[in-house]
C-alpha cells in the first residue's frame, strides 16, 4: 500500500495545479491555506468598499457558527426513507470524472492480498476484513448522480454492500452519533449516523459492473447519493464507529460539514 | 391617508430593504465565485471581483447570506400584506399603462413629480424582481438540497437545469440593480427617502 502524508502531497499539488486542472480546480492549495483571512476581509467586497468592514477573526467564527448550524438544519431535512433519484444505464456519464485533491497519477495503489479494512469504536465485532470476506457479503447495485460541491453532476454506476446491512454485521451501537472513515490516499472523514443507515448507502467494490478501478477508489468507495462527492470516501482502510466528531480532509478547512444534497 | 402624510417609505420598509442590500450583495459576489468552480457556460466571472477567496470560503458567506435574504425577504412579504401597501402600491397593473410608460421612457419624458406613487414600470419592475427572487430561492433549495427537495427538483427541472434557473435568476436580478441604481442616480431624491422615509 501507498502511503504518503498529507503535507508532502499538498507541495506536489502546488507545482501541478496548472498541469491537473482537472482534479484541482476547486482552488490551488495555497488559496486553501490564505481561506480563512481571504474570506474574512471579504474577499473581493473589501476591495470593493477600500476598507476592511468587518474583525476578521469574528466573521470567520460568525461563518464558520452558520455552517455548524446549517448542519442542524440539513439533519432536520434529512428524510431517511427519501430516495435519491436512480438512472437507466443509457444515461451513465461516460468517461466519469476522475475526482480527488490530487492528480490521477497520484492515485494510491493498494495491495489486495496485504489490504484488511480495520474497524474500530462501537462495534461488537472487531475483526479486520479481507477483501474477500467483504465481495461475501449481500451485492447490490444502482446508478445515481453524483454531486461535486463544485457544481457539475455525473451518473454513475456502482455496486457493494448495503452499509446498514455491513454495520449490522460488525455489531455496530447504531445509536452512535458518527461514522468516520480512514483512506490510503490520507483522506478522511465522516457522516452522521443516519445517513449511514440510509437504504442508498453503499459500501461499494465495483464501478459499472467491474471490479472498482484504482481512479474510482479500489478497494472500496462508500457511495451515498444524498451526500455530496466530498463526503464519499474513496480507498477506505478504516471504519469508526462513534461519538467523537472527526471532522474531514475538506470539511476541516472550510467546507460544510453535513454536506447533503 | 396615512396619519404622517410626508412618509413614504416606513421603517420597515427601509430596514428590510437595507438588509437586503447586504444579503444580495453577498450573494451575487459569493455565487460568481461558486459559479467559477466549474462554469456553466464559457466564461468565469474575475475572481477579483468574487467574495470569499476560495469555493470554501464563498460557500460559507453563500450559505449564510441566504438565510437573512429568506428570513428579511418573508418579514418584508409579511408586513407588505399585513399593511395592504402590496396591494396599494402595486396594483392596479394595467398593461396599457406600462406600455404607455415604457414609450414615454424611452422618450426621457418618465413623469417622476409624484414620488409617492409608483409609475406601470416601476410596478412591474419591482413585482419582477419580488418574482425573481423567489425563483431563485427555489432553484437555490435544489442546488443546495436536491434529494430532500424532490418536487421543487422535478419542477426545475432536474438538477443541472436548476443551476441554469438559479444563474438566470442572478442574472436578471443583477440586470435589475443596474437599472434600479441609474434610475436612483438620476433621480438622487429617491435615495434620500429609502434612508429617510421622506
Amino acid at each position: 500500500m501507498k502511503k504518503r502524508n498529507a503535507i508532502s502531497g499538498r507541495i506536489q499539488l502546488l507545482d501541478k495545479d496548472a498541469i491537473v486542472k482537472d482534479a484541482f480546480k476547486a482552488m490551488p492549495a495555497s488559496a486553501r491555506r490564505l481561506f480563512l483571512g481571504r474570506a474574512a476581509t471579504l474577499g473581493g467586497l473589501s476591495m470593493l468598499t477600500g476598507c476592511t468592514v468587518v474583525d476578521e477573526e469574528s466573521a470567520e467564527k460568525l461563518l464558520m457558527k452558520v455552517s455548524r448550524f446549517n448542519d442542524k438544519v440539513q439533519g432536520w431535512l434529512f428524510d431517511p426513507n427519501k430516495l435519491a433519484p436512480t438512472y437507466p444505464e443509457s444515461m451513465i456519464t461516460r468517461p466519469f470524472p476522475f475526482n480527488a485533491f490530487y492528480g490521477e497519477d497520484e492515485v494510491p495503489e493498494v495491495d489486495t492480498a496485504d489490504y484488511k479494512l480495520a474497524i474500530g469504536g462501537m462495534v461488537s465485532d472487531k475483526h479486520a476484513w479481507a477483501l474477500d470476506e467483504l465481495y461475501k457479503l449481500p451485492q447490490t447495485s444502482q446508478i445515481t448522480r453524483h454531486i461535486c460541491v463544485e457544481g457539475w453532476s455525473a451518473v454513475g454506476k456502482w455496486g457493494g454492500v448495503t452499509f446498514s446491512t455491513f454495520l449490522k454485521r460488525i455489531g455496530a451501537d447504531m445509536s452512535a452519533k458518527y461514522v468516520s472513515f480512514k483512506c490510503a490516499d490520507d483522506y478522511y472523514t465522516s457522516i452522521d449516523m443516519p445517513t449511514a443507515l440510509h437504504p442508498q448507502t453503499l459500501l461499494t467494490f465495483t464501478y459499472d459492473g467491474q471490479t472498482l478501478p484504482a481512479k474510482y477508489g479500489f478497494p472500496m468507495k462508500l457511495r451515498m447519493p444524498t451526500k455530496l462527492g466530498y463526503k464519499n470516501p474513496k480507498h477506505i482502510t478504516e471504519i469508526v464507529v462513534g461519538n467523537a466528531y472527526t471532522g474531514g480532509y475538506w470539511e476541516d478547512q472550510g467546507y460544510n460539514w453535513f454536506g447533503g444534497s | 391617508m396615512t396619519p404622517n402624510v410626508a412618509t413614504v417609505h416606513p421603517g420597515w420598509l427601509r430596514i428590510t430593504h437595507w438588509l437586503n442590500v447586504i444579503a444580495v450583495v453577498i450573494l451575487i459576489l459569493s455565487g460568481w465565485r461558486i459559479y467559477n468552480a466549474s462554469p456553466i457556460f464559457a466564461f468565469r466571472i474575475p475572481d477579483s471581483v468574487t467574495l470569499g477567496g476560495w469555493l470554501g470560503g464563498a460557500l460559507l458567506w453563500h450559505f449564510a447570506a441566504m438565510w437573512l435574504l429568506v428570513v428579511n425577504g418573508v418579514i418584508y412579504m409579511a408586513f407588505n400584506f399585513a399593511t395592504g401597501r402590496f396591494g396599494r402600491k402595486f396594483f392596479p397593473l394595467r398593461p396599457r399603462e406600462v406600455i404607455g410608460d415604457m414609450v414615454a421612457a424611452l422618450k426621457g419624458k418618465l413623469a417622476h413629480d409624484d414620488l409617492t406613487h409608483y409609475n406601470a414600470l416601476q410596478k412591474l419592475a419591482y413585482l419582477f424582481v419580488i418574482v425573481d427572487v423567489a425563483v431563485i430561492v427555489l432553484s437555490g433549495l435544489v442546488v443546495w438540497k436536491s434529494v430532500q427537495f424532490s418536487w421543487l427538483r422535478v419542477l426545475m427541472g432536474g438538477f443541472d437545469n436548476a443551476r441554469i434557473v438559479h444563474f438566470f435568476g442572478m442574472a436578471a436580478l443583477v440586470a435589475f440593480i443596474v437599472v434600479h441604481v441609474i434610475m436612483v442616480a438620476l433621480v438622487p431624491k429617491t435615495f434620500v427617502m429609502m434612508v429617510r422615509g421622506k
